[in-house]
């Protein structure tokens, strides 16, 4: 039992804490703005290697090198989304998710051209396991775990609490509504991109520090968390949160039975059975 | 003499490969240009067309690493192999999606290609594993070259015609033009009676085959078959570019954007190959980057592509159940 702990519980509980900061921002971008957005896991990588630098030049723990990281991520964010989402607002959100693919090859080019295509480290992250007898913790899944509390409990103040964050709900509830009570909704806009890509930004470096930084390392997250963002329901920051930790949870026992290299067919499996069965999710999201 | 024959050689697979990409591209054109469905599962596809004619006709693989096939059956049975396949797989994961908006047909296409992708790269016994499938036979290679690839070539041209000829004859007629209408108006279409979910079942099967065709083609023409041909990079984003690009909804154009989007690619790989080794890996980025931001300008910008679409023709005896088809 202990041993199972150890060997899955820990990761499975690291891998769906990152999944869940992801699926936030593609739930919520897929409700407000009507399209899947196709460039969310290079926004992950993005937001590692901004950390890295940090890392590299100022010698920072990658702890404290993600706000600057989601500070950065979400301005190139909302510079990308006036540069190729917006003049397409008004057709089909079809459209909008091709843009978004060619989007994500760009951030793919700019990321191997910038930092090539080997694996990077970050510093001072891999030292030995922190013991709670019997338990075998890595110091690197304390630091994840705290990091990933602040987020959400951040996130959460800022959708319940904050005029932005009831516009955003409102506006993810029922855009057309949202418009005709005089909410200003290219602003919500800007503010979905800034919540959607700065967390993702986070989970990039939260990635970073578990595995290590490369540039296809978001690109592949972005099929378990769209099935986070599907099961979690759409529009539903908090079904979202659920999602991830289900997916991530799966994935991780699923390599007791299957072999690690088809993990994502699980992913995949479970967004089948969720649009099959209750396309809507569990918190009852948009089905659109 | 010998650069000549160099020159030759080159011309000849730059034609061929844009052919055996505008195979692809006539298919994407079937479930995206004409019906409107989101198929971005091009590579998973051409990776089942491609291994299972690799599989069904190549020689017995070599006992250090023996895998499924060897069959050495005649090539032709290869290439309907890999189009009933590719369909087979279209109409389950169609069956499934399809009735849902299109971004779920996006993210269930993406993710079904990467499950096959996985699955030809890590399973061994099926086709190789990361070693691929060799010794794939090739139509007229035991000719002198250059005709080899001149008959090869032929081959592909051929394949390319008729598929140009069954689909334009297809979106002309009564059937093409119920596929318009479902996508542009979904519910008109519906309430004209006619079954608008059993209607892009078939576009996405006849073009997911096509799909796999054009990996049969592929795989022939390489001679050998590894996990790389199969990259999404090629496979599925340059065949959106080069239907986008051409303009979705016209065979023509779809054809035209195949060798067009090609040639820039080829062109550009010459350029960058004249460059310094360092500089040469970080051009071939730049020319991935071009590539991305190509698609955005001709979406802004030029959205109906080189050659756009042509409202479809209606005969005159037909006038009046066309008006009712278009909704």
């Amino acid at each position: 039992m202990i041993e199972f702990f150890n060997d899955y519980i820990v990761s499975a509980l690291v891998l769906g804490s990152i999944y869940a900061l992801g699926a936030i921002g593609i739930s919520m971008i897929y409700a407000i703005l009507r399209f899947a957005h196709f460039a969310h896991g290079d926004f992950l990588t993005l937001g590692a290697y901004l950390a890295l630098e940090q890392i590299y030049l100022l010698g920072i723990h990658p702890v404290f090198a993600i706000p600057l990281a989601m500070v950065l991520t979400a301005i190139i964010a909302v510079g990308i989304d006036k540069a190729f989402y917006r003049p397409f607002r008004k057709s089909r959100p079809i459209i909008m998710v091709i843009a978004s693919f060619g989007v994500a090859l760009m951030l793919r080019a700019c990321f191997q051209l910038f930092w090539g295509v080997d694996d990077f480290y970050y510093w001072g992250i891999q030292p030995p396991m922190e013991m709670f007898e019997p338990f075998l913790i890595g110091a690197k899944h304390l630091y994840i775990a705290g990091a990933v509390i602040i987020l959400i409990s951040a996130t959460h103040y800022l959708l319940a609490y904050t005029r932005t964050g009831k516009a955003m709900r409102a506006m993810s509830d029922d855009p057309d509504l949202a418009r005709v009570t005089g909410i200003p909704t290219e602003r919500v806009v800007v503010w979905t991109w800034i919540v959607g890509a700065s967390l993702a930004a986070a989970a990039g470096v939260l990635l970073g520090m578990d595995t290590r930084v490369k540039f296809d390392m978001g690109w592949n997250l972005l099929l378990p968390m769209f099935a986070a963002a599907i099961l979690g329901g759409l529009g539903r920051p908090y079904g979202a949160i659920a999602g991830g930790m289900v997916i991530g949870g799966l994935e991780e026992i699923s390599t007791l039975v299957i072999p690690g290299d088809y993990k994502s067919a699980v992913a995949f499996g479970v967004m089948v059975l969720v649009l099959i069965f209750r396309p809507q999710g569990i918190f009852k999201g948009r089905v659109l | 003499m010998e650069t000549l024959g160099g020159l030759i050689l080159f011309i000849l697979g730059y034609f061929t490969i844009a052919s055996i990409a505008a195979v692809s591209t006539l298919g994407l054109n079937i479930c995206w240009g004409v019906t409107g469905l989101f198929n971005i599962g091009i590579a998973g596809f051409y990776a089942v067309g491609a291994y299972t004619s690799a599989i069904l006709t190549a020689e017995p693989s070599v006992p250090s690493n023996p895998h499924l096939g060897g069959y050495e059956l005649p090539i032709p049975v290869g290439w309907a192999a890999a189009m009933v396949l590719s369909a087979a797989i279209a109409w389950v994961v169609g069956k499934i999606c399809l009735r849902l908006r299109a971004d779920y047909l996006a993210i269930a296409t993406i993710g079904i290609a990467e499950i096959i992708r996985i699955t030809f790269r890590n399973w061994g016994g099926l086709a190789g594993g990361s070693y691929g499938i060799h010794h794939i036979p090739k139509p007229f290679e035991s000719l002198p070259q250059p005709w080899a690839e001149v008959g090869f070539l032929l081959v592909v041209v051929a394949v390319v015609a008729v598929c140009y000829w069954v689909i334009e004859r297809g979106i002309n007629s009564p059937w093409g033009r119920v596929m318009r209408a479902i996508r542009e108006n979904e519910t008109a279409a519906a309430a004209a009676g006619k079954d608008v979910e059993r209607m892009r079942l078939q576009a996405f099967v006849y073009g997911s085959a096509l799909m796999g065709l054009a990996g049969a083609l592929s795989a022939h023409y390489l001679k050998q078959f590894l996990p790389e041909d199969t990259e999404p990079l090629t496979a599925t984003f340059l065949i959106w570019v080069m239907l986008i690009a051409g303009g979705s909804g016209n065979n023509k154009g779809a054809i035209l954007g195949a060798f067009v989007v090609w040639g820039l690619w080829t062109m550009s790989e010459f350029m960058t190959d004249l460059l310094s080794a360092e500089w040469a890996t970080r051009a071939a980025y730049i020319r991935v980057f071009l590539i991305g931001l190509l698609l955005q300008v001709v979406l802004q910008f030029f959205s109906r592509g080189i050659i756009p679409e042509k409202p479809p023709v209606i005969p005159r005896g037909e006038a009046n159940a066309g008006k009712v088809e278009a909704g």
